[in-house]
């Protein structure tokens, strides 16, 4: 997005139309990416995204991915960020290798529940404006300031429909930062923060074994378990479990296994114990 | 979400070179939540004989009760043991007399004929219509990916040890892509001078 603002794609896009003298041609959300389309009927009419009608008249949900399970939490040492990788659509299992957790910037990790379009979406906005931030400011943004880019963005469109909650945590002036973000326009910031069909049972993991002084490996540990745990319950979460870590001096990807050979692992340690 | 699809699980069956194959999965969930990963839906119910009831849970367990009353009875009647066929035709009948509240099971069974040893194997959809393909029958949560694994997989005359690894492939990677089935299997391969029973490690997410 920032590529195509810098090679000028709009100026080529008026004078491909013969419309170089007209500065208002609307260019959609190639120059403005907070610009969508509006649905074709009034919003209380046609109560887009809460249904939509098939070729019978029938109403029909639209089908998100929505079954994930992700978590994040602060502690002495950063912050940690676990994830796991299904995607389904109904009881499909569409895919077990989606990438859940988007790297905005070297200081910046969102992870992804709700609607997989919306979340890659705005999420990819959103590192724009960081980058335009940085550029324009000689700093880097704080993770209240992305976060609350980000709630602002997704508010714009409160009612329309979009699906998702979101967790932004990075690293700032501040310190470790993580917030909570969704589309009705909740932001907070917090400890720990768990987001998905499989949450409940990741909440359960994550606050038994919680303390603020855990060490490196052990919180690391703890997010892999809580999403294993999560994966086992829930029939919508699943795949790999991805664990980010997030530090002083930036992200670091720490591991990627396999939900199978966790599980196998898991019980063989369970029946030595 | 279906009824039939409440609890979660699937069952598919096969033929062989005088053999045949029942295989399970082990979930037992309620909708998204997994409750137990050793819930068998597969069931002896005679010498050479099996009855695989996917569908709602509640309905699995009522159906196999009045199915086990309705084979004694037919046992004691008759003084022999029941058929595949006969199986079949009984369990048509119990599923018809309510067509009108219908118990949310579709049935799958496999067998060996006890006289001419002939493989046999037979789904009913809920209301009690049957189908006895030459080749598998599929039914669950699963069915519409394993139609696909089994049409690839599937061919004629496979010794029990090559059915083994065909039924237990077709079962595993059609689960592996829905989310109410899996959480590990169970294979019975049905020969005409044993049962071997084995148990497939699997995914368990």
């Amino acid at each position: 997005m920032a590529l195509q603002a810098l090679h000028g794609v709009d100026y080529h896009c008026k004078k491909a139309n013969g419309l170089e003298d007209d500065e208002n041609v609307y260019l959609g959300n190639m120059s403005n990416q907070c610009q969508l389309y509006m649905p074709p009927l009034s919003k209380a009419e046609s109560q887009v995204g809460e249904f939509l009608v098939d070729e019978c008249g029938r109403k029909i949900k639209l089908n998100f991915a929505h079954g994930t399970t992700t978590l994040g939490f602060k502690f002495n040492g950063g912050v940690v960020m676990a994830v796991d990788s299904r995607a389904t659509s109904g009881q499909y299992i569409g895919s077990n290798n989606v990438k859940k957790v988007i790297e905005i910037n070297p200081y910046l990790l969102g992870t992804m529940a709700g609607g997989a379009a919306d979340c890659t979406y705005w999420e990819r906005v959103l590192a724009k404006q960081c980058r335009l931030y940085e550029l324009r400011n000689r700093e880097r943004i704080s993770v209240a300031a992305a976060s609350k880019l980000l709630a602002n963005m997704v508010y714009q469109y409160k009612g329309y429909g979009l699906s998702m909650g979101v967790m932004i945590a990075g690293w700032d002036k501040k310190g470790p930062g993580l917030y909570y973000v969704d589309n009705d326009g909740n932001r907070m910031p917090g400890n720990s923060f768990s987001v998905g069909s499989g949450s409940i049972y990741a909440y359960g993991v994550l606050d038994s074994g919680y303390r603020w002084d855990l060490s490196d490996t052990e919180a690391q540990e703890l997010g892999r378990r809580a999403i294993y745990h999560a994966t086992f319950r829930d029939a919508y979460s699943g795949g790999v479990v991805r664990v980010y870590h997030i530090k002083k001096d930036g992200w670091v990807k720490i591991s990627e296994q396999d939900c199978k050979a966790l599980h196998y692992k898991y019980a063989e340690e369970t029946k030595t114990a | 979400m279906s009824i039939l699809a409440y609890n979660g699980g699937s069952v598919v069956a096969m033929k062989g070179k005088n053999c045949v194959a029942i295989a399970t999965d082990l979930r037992f969930g309620v909708q998204a939540q997994t409750i137990t990963t050793d819930f068998e839906r597969v069931f002896e119910v005679g010498p050479h004989l099996y009855i695989g009831l996917p569908g709602l849970v509640t309905d699995t367990q009522t159906v196999l009760q009045r199915l086990k009353f309705r084979i004694k009875m037919y046992e004691m009647r008759e003084g022999r043991k029941v058929k595949p066929r006969t199986l079949m035709a009984m369990v048509q009948n119990l599923l018809y007399e309510r067509r009108f509240g219908p118990y949310f099971v579709e049935p799958v069974i496999a067998g060996l004929d006890p006289v001419t040893k002939d493989p046999y194997i037979c789904a009913l959809d809920l209301i009690g219509c049957p189908c006895e393909p030459a080749d598998f029958v599929v039914s669950g949560t699963s069915s519409e990916s394993l139609y696909g694994m089994c049409e690839t997989t599937w061919r004629e005359d496979l010794e029990p040890d090559d059915l083994f690894e065909c039924i237990g492939q077709s079962l595993i990677n059609a689960f592996d892509r829905d989310a109410l089935s899996g959480w590990g299997a169970v294979v019975h391969v049905i020969e005409e001078d044993k049962v071997t029973t084995r148990h497939i490690k699997s995914r368990m997410d």
